[in-house]
Parts: structure tokens; C-alpha cells; sequence
């Protein structure tokens, strides 16, 4: 009797861990598997100009997940990520005529900025994540159209060259990613910001009792994020070599969601991973590339994603 | 009456008077705005929202979310105009069928495993964009509405007002009685408001979850098929950003994205509300359909800000 007992908890144990290690590395085992079947499978995948397109395309929606995930650790979201790429977009083109430098420091400002409206709303009116950030979504979308309303071609050699440039082969734009990625995964796991940001996830009224900064560093959350996601629309209007508010950005809030979740950040807040992040956004990338390569249709890539989604976000849910 | 009371009747009723005060204001400014010709247009292009937004209120009172309505917008305008070949029964109960079972299938997976309605109705958004993309040729192929008698239900009119206004109409009468008068709706403002205390009060929770779901995939599917009667045709870029307008409508009429509290007539005045903010744009002239973009989202953000500010008073009287 006592043998079975052990028996069933050594098998609950066993479950449990296993859910445990599909929890931390389950993103990281799916993007290795997805390589090796490309590498396999996939004619001229190996090659440098494939490859580096894939990095390319995929950075906008990785620097925008960086502080989607920073937001999401907060037990918040950010629906206006899309829009403020739109913004900066619209912003770098208006202001180039002062020079690329300044342009671009206008348009991360215009980032910050939005970041800090839905921030202050968060923190301080108490609206709740989701409308306050729905809101700007929809506004600051139209202001971009407002103030550049159709697409606009620029000649600036220096921000073609941000946009298309490479470093020993690397692009600017991946190399910017990257540093990005260690810069904010410094901030998490080795700062009393990042310690501050998840403890306000994790509990907000004994954040608030055990005297955590919680209203600002709700605010300065929001403000990276609007400042990510303006640089996000920066680099991408760069590589576009045009500014296009209408559809730049469009969406993007759901995939860096989606990428958050797929690297195993609970949307309950508390936790934050910053690299298995990265990891859901080459996942995605790798995928629909893959499914377009093997001649699936964009439908299915959709509806597959959509599976991927519910499993990761079923193996990573909270055990009760 | 006093503050408390106030506060309430403004937070429920919001969206109401400042409607009418814009339409006062409207009517005052422009000549052309308060004609029975554009009244009629702004409740015609407004009627479809709001379907889908009533369906909305029901999940978002039940403490949820659905953002997967303006795929299922799309979707069922494509299975609407597609049915319509094998005549007006196909044409209506094909849409309703389909993306009932997807109100369904959401339904159940956030009721029976716990995972957020959020992330649920996201994946339902891109796989049902999928699908809708799959029976479309990616899109390519649009299918046209022949069947006359279907086409008429879109574009019929009664009392100068087309069909899809009265269907509306009807429906948020019935959406009304469902939420006060019914034991459902009191289940669903019970599930909303505090969840545990619903379950231990013997509420079924995990079948209001799913009923709410399945109510809102139905209203989706139903306004993408009058829609693709209205345009004789199921257009498959339509619709996207549907669930962030239904979203908007839904709280600006008053209805707590917390849960628990809200009600339909609010949110019909929050359609409206948007509708009517687009006619005065376009009264204007000069400005763009992007100027519209950022009255509605100024709009959205005085309403809630506004609201959370009321909720504050009531609670320290």
C-alpha cells in the first residue's frame, strides 16, 4: 500500500517536473527543432543571405517584445506598441530635414512620450492597462496618418545606411537588437529597477506596504516600452528606406505579445524572461518562414500559430 | 440625489447624454447633420458594431474578453456569401453554425483549463483569420451574392430604415431582457463580479463562460453575413480592428472591463457615440478619416479616465 503511494507520487513528481522543464526550455527546444528540420529539409537554408533576411525581419517585433515583456512582468499589457512605430515613422521623416541624428532623437522623444501618457494613466489614474493603452492605439495611430498621411520616400543616406549597413557581415540592426537584449536582461536580473518591476508583478499592495516606488516604476515601465517601440519604427522605416504610419507597425502588438507568451512569461505578471522572449519571437519568425518555404499557404501558417500559441501558453500556466 | 447616486447615473449613462449633446451641437453647426438622410447612414453603418458589441457586453460583464469577433466578422461574411449558392438558409445558418462552434471551442478551453480569455480569443483571432484565409484562396477569391432573397436581408428597407437596423434593434431588446430579466444574466454579472463567491453560491460558471462565448461567436458570425448581404459580397479585408472598436464601444457605454457591471444600452450609445463622431468629421470636410482616429482614442481615454475618477467618489462616500 505504502509501496503504491510512493509509486503515484514519484509519478506526480515526475509530471510535474516535466512541465517544469517544457516551462524553461520547452521554447528553446522548439526553436533547435525547427533549425534542424530547416537544415535538413529546407534547400539553401544555410545560406547567409536567407539567414541574415530572417534576423532582419524579425528585429522590429524582437526590440518591441523587450519591453512588452518588461510591461507584461508588471501584470500589464501594452496594446499601443504598433502605433507608436507608426508615430516615430511619421516623426523621423518630418524631422530629417535637421539631420538623421536629431530626426531620430524626435521620434524616440515622440515614443517616450506616449509611453508616459499610458503610464501615467496606468500608475496614477488607475485605469487599467488594456483600455488605457486600446485608447492610444487608436489616437496615436491617426495623429501619425495626420501628420504624414501617405507614404513617403526619403533620400537621407545616412538613415538608409542605419537601415541596410552591416558590421563584419552582421547587420546594424540585428547588432542593435542584440545589445538591446543584453542591455534589458541586465536591467531585470541585476538591477533593484528589474527586481522592482517584478516584485510590483508579483504583488502590487505588499510592493505598495513594503515601500516600492510602485506608481513610478509603473510609469518608467510604460515609458521604455513607448521608447522601444519608437525605435523599433525607426530602424524599420529605415530599412523600408520610406515612412508608411498607415501599415507600419500594424499588428505588431499581437505578435510581441505572442512572443512574450510563447517564452514562458506568465500574462498573471511576477516573472519575466527576457531571452527565452527573443527565443518566442525567432520561434514565430522561423515558423512562418519555414511554412512558406515548404509551400504551405499564409492560412496555415496562421492557424498553426494560433495552435503553438494555446500549447505554450497551456504548458506554461500557472500549476493550481 | 445625491453625489453617489449621481455618480452612478453618470457612469451608466454617460455615453447617453454626452450623445446627445453632440448631436444638439451637431444639429447646431452643420445643416446638412441633423437630416433624416444622414441619421439613417450613421445607424445603417453603425448597426454591425453594434451586434457585435452586444455580444461583447456579455463577455466583458462576465469579467472576459473576445478578441476574436472581428475575424469571426470576416469569416462569416466569406461562409455567408459563399452559402448563399445554395440558397437563403444556407446562406444564414452556414455563418452561425461555424462560428458558433468557434464561440464554442473558446469557450470551453477558457472554462475548463483556467488559461486567460485574452490569449484564448488571441490564438481564435489568428486561426480564425487562417480559416477564413484558407476557404478564400488566400484571399484571392471573393465570392459574390446571388441569391436574391438572401441580398434583401441586407438591403430591404422598412420605415426608410434597412433590414440590418431593425435586426439590430430587436436584437439589443432581447440582449436587455436576457440580462435583467433572466437567471443567465444574473449568472453573468455573478461570474463577473467575483467569481469564487459565484461558484460557492451554486452559479455554473463553467457553462455562463461558455454560453457567453458561444454568444458572442453567433452575434460575430450574424453581423459579417448582413454585411456580405448589404454588400452582396463576403470582402475579405473587412473587419480588421473590429474587436478594439466593439472593445471601445463597450467601455465608453459604461460597462466595466473589470466585470460585473454594465449594461446594453450603454454600449449602443457607445456605438452610436462613434458613429456620430464620424459623421461630424466628415461634416467637416477638411479633415481626414484619421482625424476621426484620434477624437475616438482622446474619447476613449476622457470616458475611462472619467470613470475611474466616478468609481473613486462612490467609494469614499
Amino acid at each position: 500500500m505504502a509501496e503504491l503511494t510512493s509509486q503515484a507520487q514519484a509519478r506526480v513528481v515526475r509530471k510535474q517536473r516535466v512541465f517544469a522543464w517544457v516551462q524553461d526550455y520547452g521554447v528553446y527546444a522548439a526553436v533547435l527543432a525547427l533549425l534542424l528540420f530547416n537544415v535538413l529539409f529546407t534547400p539553401h537554408f544555410l545560406d547567409a543571405a536567407n539567414f541574415r533576411t530572417q534576423l532582419v525581419q524579425v528585429t522590429p517585433i524582437v526590440i518591441v517584445s523587450l519591453g512588452m515583456a518588461l510591461v507584461i512582468g508588471t501584470q500589464g499589457i501594452d496594446l499601443s506598441v504598433g502605433s507608436v512605430m507608426a508615430l516615430a515613422a511619421a516623426l523621423v521623416v518630418m524631422y530629417l530635414g535637421y539631420g538623421w541624428l536629431p530626426a531620430v532623437i524626435v521620434a524616440v522623444v515622440g515614443g517616450a512620450v506616449v509611453g508616459a501618457v499610458g503610464g501615467a494613466l496606468v500608475a496614477y489614474v488607475g485605469v487599467q492597462p488594456i483600455v488605457a493603452t486600446l485608447a492610444l492605439l487608436v489616437g496615436v495611430r491617426g495623429l501619425a496618418n495626420v501628420l504624414v498621411p501617405q507614404l513617403v520616400e526619403f533620400r537621407n543616406p545616412d538613415l538608409i545606411a542605419l537601415g541596410s549597413s552591416s558590421v563584419a557581415g552582421i547587420p546594424v540592426i540585428v547588432l542593435i537588437a542584440a545589445a538591446l537584449t543584453v542591455i534589458v536582461l541586465f536591467v531585470v536580473r541585476r538591477t533593484t529597477f528589474g527586481r522592482q518591476v517584478v516584485a510590483i508583478g508579483g504583488n502590487r499592495s505588499a510592493s505598495e506596504l513594503s515601500g516600492l516606488p510602485v506608481k513610478r516604476v509603473l510609469l518608467t515601465v510604460y515609458v521604455i516600452s513607448g521608447l522601444l517601440a519608437a525605435l523599433a519604427g525607426v530602424l524599420a522605416t529605415a530599412r523600408l528606406q520610406a515612412s508608411d504610419p498607415t501599415s507600419l507597425g500594424l499588428f505588431i502588438e499581437l505578435s510581441a505579445i505572442t512572443a512574450v507568451v510563447v517564452g514562458g512569461t506568465p500574462l498573471t505578471g511576477g516573472r519575466i524572461r527576457v531571452l527565452s522572449t527573443v527565443m518566442g519571437a525567432l520561434l514565430m519568425q522561423l515558423l512562418s518562414a519555414t511554412l512558406i518555404k515548404h509551400n504551405l499557404p499564409q492560412s496555415w501558417t496562421q492557424m498553426v500559430q494560433a495552435v503553438i500559441i494555446l500549447a505554450a501558453v497551456y504548458a506554461t500556466r500557472e500549476r493550481r | 440625489m445625491n453625489r453617489e447616486q449621481a455618480g452612478r447615473l453618470l457612469q451608466q449613462h454617460g455615453a447617453l447624454m454626452v450623445l446627445g449633446v453632440l448631436v444638439i451641437v451637431g444639429s447646431l453647426a452643420f445643416d446638412s447633420f441633423a437630416t433624416p438622410g444622414n441619421a439613417a447612414s450613421v445607424v445603417v453603418s453603425s448597426s454591425f458594431l453594434a451586434i457585435i458589441a452586444i455580444g461583447m457586453t456579455f463577455v466583458i460583464i462576465s469579467g472576459g474578453i473576445d478578441l476574436s469577433v472581428g475575424s469571426l466578422f470576416v469569416l462569416g461574411g466569406v461562409l455567408a456569401a459563399y452559402g448563399s449558392q445554395y440558397g437563403l438558409a444556407v446562406a444564414l445558418l452556414l455563418p452561425l453554425a461555424v462560428c458558433g462552434l468557434v464561440g464554442l471551442l473558446q469557450g470551453l478551453v477558457i472554462a475548463r483549463t483556467g488559461m486567460a480569455p485574452f490569449i484564448v480569443t488571441l490564438a481564435g483571432l489568428l486561426g480564425v483569420r487562417g480559416l477564413m484565409l484558407a476557404i478564400s484562396d488566400e484571399g484571392a477569391t471573393t465570392y459574390l451574392v446571388k441569391d436574391r432573397a438572401f441580398a434583401a436581408v441586407g438591403q430591404g428597407e422598412l420605415l426608410g430604415l434597412s433590414y440590418p437596423v431593425h435586426i439590430t434593434a430587436a436584437l439589443a431588446l432581447v440582449a436587455m431582457v436576457l440580462l435583467q430579466r433572466t437567471g443567465f444574466g444574473q449568472n453573468v454579472y455573478a461570474v463577473g463580479g467575483n467569481e469564487q463567491a459565484a461558484a460557492l453560491m451554486g452559479v455554473p460558471v463553467a457553462r455562463t463562460k461558455i454560453l457567453v462565448y458561444v454568444m458572442s461567436g453567433l452575434l460575430a458570425g450574424l453581423a459579417g453575413a448582413l454585411n456580405a448581404a448589404r454588400l452582396s459580397s463576403g470582402v475579405t479585408i473587412l473587419g480588421i480592428g473590429l474587436e478594439l472598436d466593439a472593445i471601445a464601444a463597450v467601455v465608453i457605454g459604461g460597462t466595466l472591463l473589470t466585470g460585473g457591471a454594465g449594461g446594453i444600452t450603454g454600449t449602443v450609445a457607445g456605438v452610436l457615440l462613434l458613429g456620430v463622431i464620424q459623421s461630424l468629421i466628415n461634416q467637416v470636410g477638411s479633415l481626414t478619416s484619421a482625424f476621426q482616429q484620434v477624437v475616438s482614442g482622446v474619447f476613449l481615454a476622457l470616458v475611462v479616465v472619467a470613470q475611474r475618477l466616478l468609481s473613486k467618489a462612490q467609494r469614499l462616500t
